[in-house]
């Protein structure tokens, strides 16, 4: 019976919670209904997997040049894109700029674009690096080659990325983690290029001769190597030039690999109109903006990678590194191998 | 009333519902490939992940709690409140400053090639990540067990005594035994987090599950096959819990005493040794790390710095507090409505699926969430559910339910049916009963659940990167965008503002003598 009259006091306490959880709805809704101030202030809104602190560079100085403002929302790739598909055509957002094709090429496939219909575009970028039914563009190109210590090795021990299968370099290779989007469209070219079998073959003949467990970033892999850990190994041209700038006595070297044969490999980071934009004039514009001249030099200059447009010189860092020869893969072959180059890789124990 | 209920319930198990729909259709390519290539690797480090964190938040955690429960030594109270400030550290941030450390280039490396020492890997094997992940998911342990063990009668412990258990004794055969409840719990939110951990095992390319489900979404587009690798998770999350319940059986743990002083002043030489030992866990897990981020900090503060920080760190700090608001008032209600027995057993069972959440990674929560809030929008043909807080709020709620249940359970758990009669006899009204009675036993839960959540959200990352608002850009997200990049001097000063804030939350609470 008591208990009984105790389960009234509580059910005072559910109304005591009601309470609390009635005041402090309002303030919510209230802040709810505030979110979409923000985006409505601004002229254009972008959603980047690019980092804020490397993009924000660029959106002021557009900001700054046009008056435009822009609300800059950053996010890992595969969660941008899915967040876009779940607002639909209910979305914000003006324009998505992604980091490596792959990711480019599957928003497009997911129909998040609109084609650009840009003649400065077409005129600023090369073909290749524009999708082929011109729904994104490539930005700024980076090159994933071979970086070696200049204490233990001297240019002429390299050669290129199937080189590196060689027992010859056993305990010597340090690699990033396949998990990066890099390694998976480095090795999707490998396939196209010389087809699964040897690609498998090459891969497996990395994993043989990894002097230690793959790193998470590329910069681990650097330290590595200047620690003496491994001698060669594979990275992104932009981390090296950033290492480069904060210790430039770095006893560290780039190496262009395959430069005989098939290139070495280039990746992109690119940006489109969003299908669902309601400022899709100015969308445009800001693409085309980024496509010439001040933007370009801003992307070569604050991250180290090559401009896009041939027109704009890279950095003069970036410049020292000589000239290259690019694989001249398309990027939707690329594009097309890479959940193939990710079995793969899973299948020889490549983590 | 019931609308409500069933409204919040029905919000609550969403995601999960989400991801239990995933197992409709299933891509057998996909998991036959998983199942050739990674999953038994992926499995076998998982559990040695579990274990070793398992093992290693018992031992510190229990140890550090009965040596500031039971042991008299030098500044015993201080340590005893410092103790869990390991917890405003994000696992990844301990994880970067360590391999910082200890990595190629790092003093420690340098060190050793002074001294003609091989390199030693740290990213080798489980050591690493179970060390860092216990580091930062003790506190769960050492929180609870310490709320055990002080409300511990001290006539047990003296007839223990008395019938010749040493200090050792009493622990094994008294101490342990009751607070068994308490310190499983507390293990079960350290390891809940450690199966959902993605930041740390990956900066350790330790591949765990997680891995699983980032290549089955990131590689083959198949958001199906993630979640239905997450419900997994969820599975063994709730394994661990039942298994701890049915050994547990019927039996109560009622215990309602206070241990004000220490019952054990033992001699100069344990004394130093107690003293020692709680210094070195400190050292290691805040000491070291902060002076390490603070080096950092100062050598880029003038680059790094700029006024929106004010606003990273304000958008942090409301999300924290209001995340708290909203789970501890839906964490007392599903207790009091348990307690009362109010709740039909099915929808009790559903809402205790519903505190899995806390096991699924954040990412996969916030896809499941944005599915869900897609699926209401073209439902009720709006355009409110995508976009704003309410997504990220749900998150937050799902994800550390768990954690605010928990605490405030164990306070309900505590209150005999004889105290209510009691004050009803003496004449006390409902209103009365819930202010003077309830709420007063129930504080300190409510305060322990309330200082967790308020840690876990400040630092929560995947979901509040997935589901922010325009313009709700956190201290996490910086500290993450910057330290991807492998900017770890930059990422020191978020990291920095992070560990500050949650300090200075727990010192508040302690000055209103609101939680020690």
């Amino acid at each position: 019976m008591n208990l009984l009259k105790a389960f009234a006091a509580l059910k005072q306490l559910r109304f005591f919670s009601l309470i609390i959880s009635f005041s402090l709805a309002m303030p919510l809704v209230a802040i709810s209904a505030v979110q979409g101030v923000q985006a409505a202030e601004s002229d254009l809104v972008v959603y980047s997997s690019r980092k804020e602190h490397l993009l924000k560079p660029l959106t002021d100085a557009y900001t700054k040049l046009t008056g435009v403002k822009i609300t800059l929302y950053t996010g890992k790739e595969g969660a941008l894109i899915e967040r876009l598909k779940a607002e639909g055509a209910e979305t914000q957002a003006d324009v998505l700029m992604l980091a490596d094709a792959g990711n480019l090429g599957y928003a497009a496939q997911e129909g998040l674009f609109q084609p650009l219909n840009s003649t400065l575009i077409e005129k600023n970028i090369p073909a290749n690096l524009r999708d082929g039914a011109g729904l994104w563009t490539a930005l700024s190109i980076r090159a994933r080659t071979l970086i070696y210590n200049t204490n233990k090795l001297i240019p002429s021990d390299l050669k290129g990325y199937a080189d590196l299968a060689d027992p010859k370099w056993k305990n010597e290779l340090c690699l990033r983690t396949s998990k990066k989007v890099y390694n998976k469209s480095l090795v999707a070219s490998l396939i196209a290029h010389h087809g699964e079998e040897k690609a498998e073959q090459i891969v497996k003949g990395w994993v043989n001769n990894l002097a230690m467990k793959p790193q998470a970033k590329d910069s681990q892999v650097m330290q590595a190597i200047i620690g003496g850990g491994c001698d060669v190994g594979i990275v992104n041209s932009y981390y090296f030039g950033g290492l480069v700038k904060q210790q430039p006595d770095v006893p560290l070297k780039l190496f262009w690999p395959d430069q005989d044969t098939t290139g070495t490999h280039i990746n992109v980071s690119g940006a489109g109109v969003i299908k669902h934009a309601d400022q899709v004039q100015k969308a445009k514009q800001f693409i085309e903006w980024l496509s010439d001249g001040q933007a370009q030099e801003i992307y070569a200059e604050w991250n180290n990678e090559y401009p896009a447009n041939p027109t704009i010189k890279p950095s003069e860092l970036v410049a020292s590194w000589g000239e290259f020869k690019a694989d001249s893969l398309s990027l939707n072959e690329v594009v097309k191998y890479q959940q193939q180059a990710v079995k793969l890789m899973q299948r020889v124990g490549y983590r | 009333m019931s609308l409500f209920l069933v409204t919040l319930v029905f919000l609550l198990l969403l995601p999960t519902l989400n991801l239990l729909f995933s197992w409709n259709s299933v891509d057998t390519d996909i998991w036959q490939h998983f199942v050739k290539t990674i999953l038994s690797e992926l499995v076998i480090n998982t559990t040695l992940l579990l274990l070793g964190v398992g093992i290693g938040t018992f031992l510190l955690g229990v140890s550090l709690a009965w040596l500031v429960v039971m042991i008299e030594f030098p500044g015993r109270k201080l340590f005893s409140w410092l103790l869990l400030l390991p917890f405003a550290m994000p696992a990844y941030v301990l994880a970067f400053v360590v391999l910082g450390a200890f990595d190629y280039g790092g003093a420690f490396q340098q060190f050793t090639q002074v001294l003609g020492l091989p390199y030693m890997d740290i990213r080798e094997g489980v050591l690493g990540p179970a060390l860092i992940l216990t580091l930062v998911f003790y506190p769960y342990v050492y929180l609870l067990a310490r709320t055990a063990f002080a409300n511990q009668s001290i006539t047990m412990i003296e007839s223990a005594r008395s019938l010749g258990y040493s200090s050792w004794g009493v622990f094994w055969k008294v101490s342990l035994p009751l607070a068994r409840p308490a310190i499983v719990a507390g293990i079960s939110l350290a390891l809940m987090e450690t199966l959902a951990d993605f930041g740390t095992v990956a900066l350790f390319n330790y591949n765990t599950l997680t891995l699983a489900i980032y290549s089955a979404w990131e590689d083959f587009r198949s958001l199906a096959t993630a979640a239905q690798l997450a419900t997994i998770l969820m599975l063994i999350a709730l394994l661990t819990f039942s298994v701890e319940k049915l050994s547990r059986g019927r039996r109560g743990y009622v215990q309602t005493s206070r241990l004000d002083t220490p019952p054990f002043n033992p001699s100069k030489r344990y004394k130093i040794l107690a003293f020692g030992f709680v210094l070195l866990v400190l050292l290691a897990v805040l000491l070291l790390p902060t002076m390490q981020l603070s080096v950092w900090a100062y050598s880029v503060i003038t680059e790094e710095w700029d006024e929106r920080y004010w606003q990273w760190f304000g958008n942090t700090l409301l999300l924290s507090v209001i995340a708290v608001l909203i789970t501890i008032v839906v964490a007392l209600l599903l207790n009091s409505l348990e307690f009362s027995r109010r709740l039909p057993k099915p929808l009790m069972s559903l809402m205790g699926v519903a505190r899995m959440g806390y096991a699924l990674p954040g990412v996969v929560l916030a896809m499941g969430i944005l599915g869900a809030m897609a699926w209401l929008n073209q439902w009720l043909s709006t355009q409110w559910f995508i976009g704003g807080l309410f997504g990220l709020l749900l998150a937050y709620s799902v994800r550390f339910l768990a954690v605010a249940y928990g605490p405030i359970q164990s306070r309900f758990q505590t209150i005999k049916p004889s105290i209510i009669e009691a004050a009803r006899g003496l004449g006390a009204g409902p209103k009365r009963l819930v202010w003077e009675i309830y709420l007063p036993l129930l504080k300190a839960g409510l305060m322990t659940a309330a200082v967790l959540v308020f840690l876990d959200v400040s630092k929560e990352l995947p979901a509040t990167y997935i589901l922010r608002p325009f313009g709700w850009d956190t201290l996490a997200i910086r500290i993450f965008e910057l330290s991807a990049e492998a900017l770890y001097e930059r990422a020191a000063v978020p990291s920095l503002l992070l560990l500050f804030m949650g300090v200075v939350g727990l010192l508040i609470l302690r000055r209103l003598n609101l939680f020690k």
